[in-house]
């Protein structure tokens, strides 16, 4: 809040390099909120689209129908909407209910209705990039797992996704991507986020180029982190042969070659 | 008692899918250490048969016993008991892609049987030990030749003690000079006592190792009996086919 005031003090004119970067600094902090935003919905979009993935392949008929209606909804609506339904609709709902069980009142921020639309919308996207990947493994491999006595869960659970997983990577580094540019409609709720500080900052100083330009350079710069850090673990949990791009003999056969050389040394 | 009792028996197997009869009224029954041979033209049942013995595909009629003991009648968690006592070879191996040699071998006990990893692994050593393959334990399935992957998953299939094992074309997908590394390991496998259900081209091979051969065709058990019903003049429909394929692979 110190921030907020200090840039209230200089708005009517933003000169100096030393004011401008006090701004700066409260718009960048705003990345920390966005971080949170996405690590919360790319969470729940994950713990929820996983599960989401497995029962469309795996499960019973109405199972499946329930998932494809889960994906269908939440692929349907933009975020925005998703956003206001979730804050003014679910929300004000469970707070009066709340009110009137317990005789006290319940705040349901604007940051969890935020996670909560990115979150939900995001497992749907999820669920559909590990569902492909699923089908893309050969049916076999189930089928030995079952003949081996695993039951279609452990066959699941065991087999196919850990596969599933590691093909997904390049795909959900694709949804992180998306996920944290769509996480700027957040601003509308009045969530603290990068877009938050910057259009309230460009409006209050008029300095509209430089501010839009910031976030832009902090949008960019967490979108390469991210996706940085997930071609690392792809790299990290390759395995020869399993994923999407397809192995050079020479790469095979150096593979190899360190693999056994691994196994000789205890 | 157990001595009179077939140690796999399949009764009057029937599968039906999208109305058209894929088994019809197969029955069978291997005593221990049998080795029986399947063999017959392709789409005429061989793999659905071996399919529904351990019931990775439901019979609609009909039931195996293992051990004198109903499949039919088990629960689900049974039937994955069951399975386990039932080792299988697929034509296309079906290695698990993410998991090196040895830790193919060893998924199952850990987490089916519930051993500890250490000892798991200890198992898979020997396991791929007995198949030849100990020196080859770290690399993944993209890295073996089909003869090798085939002989990883039979110690995939041995590792957990089956009581009968069932191979379907075990070399079918194999390149000729592959084939006999996995016949050698079948064959040691049935002189040492192992029970086995195989269908199989490998004619020559089945003739040697097995006391009866079962020629399917169209979901039905045509002919049964000893290799010699395969030779010139048997008369039967399994020699017609046998010269048939000797024409074709000169053999």
């Amino acid at each position: 809040m110190e921030a907020l005031s200090a840039a209230l003090i200089s708005a009517d004119a933003l000169t100096s390099l030393a004011e401008f970067s006090q701004s700066a600094l409260f718009v960048a902090r705003g990345s920390g909120y966005t971080a949170a935003l996405i690590a919360g919905a790319m969470t729940l979009g994950l713990v929820m689209g996983l599960p989401l993935s497995a029962v469309e392949v795996y499960g019973p008929g109405w199972i499946r129908k329930l998932a494809w209606l889960y994906v269908w909804f939440f692929r349907g609506i933009p975020i925005l909407v998703l956003m206001f339904l979730i804050y003014f609709g679910v929300f004000d709902f469970i707070e009066d209910l709340y009110q009137k069980v317990f005789e006290d009142r319940l705040i349901l921020s604007p940051f969890m209705a935020s996670v909560l639309a990115l979150g939900l919308a995001s497992a749907a996207y999820q669920s559909q990039i590990f569902k492909g990947a699923i089908l893309s493994l050969p049916p076999g491999q189930f089928m030995a797992a079952r003949a081996l006595g695993f039951t279609r869960l452990g066959a699941a659970r065991h087999v196919i996704l850990p596969q599933a997983i590691r093909i997904s990577i390049p795909a959900w580094s694709n949804e992180y991507s998306i996920l944290l540019k769509d996480s700027a409609v957040a601003y509308v709720l009045g969530t603290m986020e990068i877009m938050a500080r910057t259009r309230f900052m460009a409006s209050t100083t008029f300095a509209h180029i430089r501010f839009y330009f910031l976030a832009g350079l902090l949008y960019f710069a967490l979108t390469w982190i991210g996706v940085k850090a997930l071609a690392a673990l792809d790299a990290k949990t390759r395995v020869p042969g399993l994923g999407h791009e397809a192995y050079r003999a020479e790469d095979l056969a150096l593979e190899e070659a360190a693999l056994l050389e691994k196994a000789k040394s205890p | 008692m157990s001595e009179t009792r077939p140690l796999l028996e399949v009764s009057h197997v029937s599968r039906v899918i999208d109305g058209k009869t894929i088994l019809d009224d197969v029955s069978l029954s291997l005593e221990r250490g049998d080795l029986k041979v399947v063999i017959g033209p392709s789409g005429g049942g061989k793999s659905t048969l071996l399919q529904c013995v351990n019931f990775l595909q439901v019979p609609d009629s009909g039931d195996v016993f293992l051990d004198g003991q109903s499949a039919r009648e088990m629960s689900r968690r049974n039937i994955c008991e069951f399975r386990q006592k039932i080792g299988m070879i697929f034509q296309d191996f079906n290695l698990f892609d993410h998991l090196c040699a040895r830790d193919n071998v060893a998924i199952a006990l850990q987490k089916v049987k519930g051993q500890k990893k250490a000892l798991a692994r200890q198992r898979a050593m020997a396991e791929l030990e007995r198949v030849g393959l100990a020196d080859k334990a770290a690399l993944y399935p993209s890295q073996l030749s089909g003869g090798q992957k085939q002989r990883v998953s039979l110690a995939r299939a041995l590792a957990m003690d089956p009581m009968a094992m069932l191979l379907d074309e075990p070399t079918s997908a194999l390149d000729p000079e592959l084939i006999g590394e996995v016949l050698n390991v079948i064959a040691q496998l049935s002189l040492s006592g192992m029970t086995m259900l195989m269908a199989t081209h490998q004619i020559g091979f089945a003739r040697h190792l097995t006391k009866e051969i079962i020629f399917m065709e169209a979901g039905r058990v045509v002919e049964a009996g000893p290799p010699k019903i395969l030779e010139p003049g048997g008369g039967g429909r399994a020699a017609e086919f046998c010269a048939k394929l000797a024409q074709v692979t000169g053999r």
